[in-house]
């Protein structure tokens, strides 16, 4: 099968366009970004407290917020993870402390509201060590006999069912009898020792400003220092003007990606930032590819205008380039739909950053080369002499030819 | 076959089973390889459930307590030596960056003994600098190197209290190490995989421990104004006021005022273990050390019908009357139940901690989340490569599957690296693992394009598939170092996850350089050698 055969599509003639597209784009990012008061920073980022909490049934979003409003000062946010039955409640303070002291008044408050356990047990909420305390002494006075070990691993079978089945709540103890050695009389101590809330903490952050300030300098630094690696290694390997060509496409990709996560509003964290960093490593392998081409295209010393040579290595590359992004974009699509909250906004980072890289490599990152090539022509016609020392054989020979090809012309 | 083909082959095949070996281990049965392999691809806390913890240690505490120390010194030296003064105090740093700042001032020494001054303190208080503010005032300054020893010290202490106290809870593997840099960020690391009660364990680290056993020398007063106020607005010499702690449902404060100096601490103890007083109620029992039971013995015979006040972490915890003389025993009433008597025997027995703590960050990821993450980061990974596995296998038929089964080679490879690197996965760990794959597969997309651009050019099949892995080899070379660069930067300036990304990226760069180059080029080879006639070529 071949999809693509010898094409020769005009791309550099549609670079008036795709300039002006692409130009629509970072501006309307940035206009976003700007409206929006800046990039909307996860709590890795941005400092705070959240607490992630799963409900067996629709979680009741007013009433936990007036309930929590009630009881922690400050602004509380409570959001829902649509069709997942969880809710993730939020708050900002300005020292680690009172974060602290804020998480534990979400879980009593919620433990209160809703749990209504009463002196039993919450079973949903607790640890191994607090079931085996409680059940020990209960279960004797009920004639189960269980060595301290046979205890130990039972509970341990009942909680990971609960985790692993039930994603953390149960609904009824009865469901825990298809767990072995689970019998009708420990069935029965459970239902007498402890009870069952409605909900589940199932995780918490607590990022103090000063940690969360200190990683979001770190991902920044690494991420400029890891762009700078880039261009000094594609100037060595290829000319500078093809390293900051490349750096400059990959910036677009970026600016853009991040406008789309501005307009839909989501949150970068760190595990987004692992995204954006693995979409500059793409973005960056393809823009290489191409750029290969033309290195390889000036070698063969053709007498062609460089827009010429280049639209040709670009056409020659194209059915790689679609056909590498093609399964990768589906690849995305999956984690999108299947993968969950977490994978969730890699996924979303990933798909928007393929389709625009793609579309950078092809139009954006040699229209670069050409612009560059174009305004030293002039400024050399203008001073009368070379200018530029020549930077290596191969780019004198290609201006030479194509300044050739222009006199012809 | 020819012979450097057979070599090529004996060193593919080495590798697989390398990769294996780190992989599965050497099983016996599939059980065992089952086990194994759960055991050598080992889960960051973020898959597998576990808290992460940052604290930061309260430095500035310990250089308050050291100048405490020295302004007691300083009060008996200066009396002995009938050297008058008006008042030493210290400052009060607020903060950790605060902690270079602590200082002691000596004011009123008549400026005749100066020199008597001087010596005392080169004498006594080593640690110090003594400057002259004023004819009669005088600073005392910790030396630097003094300064950097104390916070080294105080961090290190906070460690090795903090593992004593988590050791005894019996969680596994954790870690507690230093973070960041120890002259100025006094960071501990502490991740707990698999814990399932985090505020317990928070709980049990954050309590500083320090047990007092200290002399009530008047008191309880309804507020701390009262107290003041009864003492004419000072206090007694040597003496603290000391809040009561308040238990639930219990209204109202209580102040001791109690000896600065105690009788026994926490230092001298020997043993301590949860256990209930006669009405029934949970208590934590404690043993005195040999030493501290003879100054108690000597202290409680000598003040019968006295209150004696138990203080922990500043606060009294009981103040009962002394009714005989006791040896080495004592108790600590005020548990609420089984497991807070327990666990407060587990803070006194590791020792208290040199200054309070704070938790700058806190990731507590629950066993259902993470449960919940593997499912579906499996599944949608499993669909994904069933996608690319589709596309490669119809687009470029038995050539596309010579790049999956490179691909599963390359796969095999990275989770062999990572478990001979004891390395854990993570979540941005598999989006690098992700991108190394991708990249595996645009290497091979590269080379089948190049292969088919050489064959519509004309060249016969041997020379085609030549060409084309030779050609694209370069272009190979400058995607993968440019990554591996880049890689190398996110590694040295970045955090936690941002290393996990870059280490398994490069870990599945390398091993994509093995696969789409030598061991797929030996594979084309391979099929090519086995026919004499070749006119076409399955791609």
């Amino acid at each position: 099968m071949e999809l693509f055969r010898e094409t020769h599509i005009d791309f550099l003639g549609k670079t008036r366009l795709a300039v002006g597209l692409s130009l629509a784009l970072i501006v309307a990012g940035i206009a976003s970004l700007v409206i929006k008061g800046g990039p909307k920073w996860g709590i890795d980022f941005r400092g705070g407290t959240l607490v992630y909490v799963k409900f067996l049934h629709q979680p009741p979003l007013d009433q936990i917020r007036t309930a929590l409003e009630n009881r922690i000062p400050g602004e509380i946010t409570v959001q829902e993870m649509t069709g997942a039955r969880e809710i993730i409640i939020g708050t900002e303070f300005k020292d680690e402390r009172s974060l602290d002291a804020a998480r534990q008044m979400i879980s009593r408050t919620l433990q209160e509201r809703f749990g209504q356990t009463g002196s039993r047990l919450d079973f949903n909420n607790a640890g191994q060590q607090v079931l085996v305390d409680r059940l020990r002494d209960p279960l004797q006075r009920n004639n189960v006999a269980l060595s301290e070990q046979d205890l130990q691993d039972l509970v341990a079978r009942m909680l990971a069912f609960r985790d692993q089945e039930r994603s953390g709540v149960l609904a009824s103890f009865d469901e825990l009898s298809s767990v072995r050695g689970v019998t009708p009389a420990v069935l029965a101590t459970l239902k007498q020792e402890a009870a069952l809330a409605p909900f589940s903490i199932r995780q918490v952050e607590i990022v103090g400003p000063k940690v969360g300030a200190d990683l979001r300098q770190k991902a920044l630094l690494a991420t400029l220092y890891a762009l700078g690696g880039m261009l000094v290694y594609i100037a060595f390997r290829f000319e500078f003007i093809a390293g900051v060509a490349a750096v400059l496409a990959i910036i677009h990709d970026t600016v853009i990606t991040i406008g789309f996560f501005s307009f839909s509003g989501r949150e970068i964290n760190l595990t987004v930032i692992a995204a954006l960093l693995t979409l500059i490593g793409y973005s960056m392998n393809d823009k290489i590819v191409v750029f290969d081409r033309v290195r390889e295209n000036l070698k063969l010393r053709i007498r062609e205008k460089l827009p010429v040579l280049i639209n040709r290595s670009i056409n020659q590359t194209l059915s790689r380039t679609l056909l590498t992004a093609g399964p990768t974009l589906l690849c995305t699509l999956a984690l999108y739909f299947l993968g969950g909250p977490v994978l969730n906004g890699i996924a979303y980072a990933l798909f928007i950053g393929i389709v625009v890289g793609t579309y950078s490599s092809i139009f954006i990152a040699s229209a670069i080369l050409v612009a560059w090539q174009n305004f030293s022509e002039r400024r050399k016609r203008r001073v009368g002499a070379p200018v530029a020392a020549p930077v290596s054989n191969r780019k004198e020979a290609a201006r030479k030819a194509s300044s050739k090809a222009v006199r012809q012309a | 076959m020819t012979k450097s083909l057979r070599t090529k082959a004996l060193v593919i095949l080495a590798v697989i089973l390398l990769c294996a070996f780190g992989v599965i281990g050497l099983p016996r049965s599939f059980q065992q390889a089952a086990a194994n392999l759960r055991e050598n691809i080992r889960l960051g806390l973020d898959l597998r459930g576990g808290s992460h913890l940052i604290l930061q240690v309260r430095v500035h505490e310990a250089a308050k307590a050291k100048a405490d120390m020295a302004i007691e010194t300083l009060r008996q030296e200066l009396r002995r030596a009938n050297i008058d003064f008006t008042s030493i105090d210290r400052n009060e740093p607020q903060r950790v960056e605060e902690t270079d700042s602590i200082q002691i001032q000596i004011k009123g020494v008549p400026s005749a003994r100066a020199g008597d001054l001087r010596a005392l303190v080169n004498e006594r208080l080593g640690a110090w600098i003594l400057t002259g503010v004023s004819s009669t005032d005088y600073r005392l300054t910790l030396r630097p190197t003094e300064l950097l020893a104390m916070k080294r010290e105080t961090v290190e202490r906070t460690i090795r209290t903090l593992e004593r106290r988590i050791n005894s809870l019996g969680l596994t593997e954790p870690v507690i190490q230093q973070h960041g840099s120890s002259e100025s960020e006094f960071e501990i690391l502490v991740q707990l995989p698999g814990v399932d009660d985090p505020a317990r364990v928070k709980q049990i680290m954050g309590t500083t421990a320090v047990l007092e056993l200290a002399e009530v020398r008047d008191g309880p007063f309804s507020s701390r104004d009262q107290a003041m106020a009864k003492h004419g607005g000072v206090l007694p010499l040597n003496t603290k006021l000391v809040p009561e702690m308040r238990r639930a449902g219990e209204r109202g404060e209580g102040w001791y005022l109690v000896n600065r100096v105690p009788v026994v601490t926490g230092e001298d103890l020997r043993n301590a273990r949860p256990g209930r007083d006669e009405f029934g109620k949970w208590e934590t029992d404690f043993t005195l050390g040999p030493d501290g039971a003879r100054r108690f013995a000597r202290f409680t015979e000598a003040n019968i019908g006295n209150r004696l006040a138990i203080i922990l972490d500043n606060q009294v915890r009981s103040a009962p009357v002394i009714q005989s003389r006791i040896e080495d025993n004592g108790r600590i009433t005020g548990a609420v139940n089984e497991q807070d008597a327990a666990d407060l025997a587990v803070v006194l027995q590791s020792g208290s901690l040199p200054a309070g703590i704070d938790y700058l960050e806190e990731r507590t990821i629950g066993p259902s989340l993470g449960a919940d993450s593997i499912r579906q980061g499996v599944v949608s990974g499993l669909v994904g490569v069933v996608l690319v596995v589709t596309v490669m296998v119809v687009y470029y038929k038995k050539s596309g599957l010579n790049a999956v089964i490179a691909l599963i080679l390359n796969a095999l490879i990275t989770l062999a690296a990572l478990s001979y690197l004891d390395a854990v996965w993570t979540l941005p760990g598999i989006a690098g693992f992700i991108l190394s794959l991708g990249m595996a597969v645009d290497s091979n997309v590269l080379i089948f394009e190049r292969i088919r651009e050489e064959l519509r050019a004309g060249k016969g099949v041997v020379a085609a598939v030549d060409a084309g892995f030779d050609r694209v080899f370069i272009t190979i070379i400058d995607t993968h170092v440019v990554t591996v660069v880049s890689s190398a930067f996110l590694f040295m300036f970045g955090t936690g996850p941002v290393k996990g990304f870059a280490v398994t990226l490069v870990i599945g760069l390398i091993a994509n350089l093995f696969t789409a180059v030598f061991v797929s080029r030996t594979m084309f080879q391979y099929s090519l050698s086995r026919r004499t006639q070749i006119a076409t070529l399955s791609i």
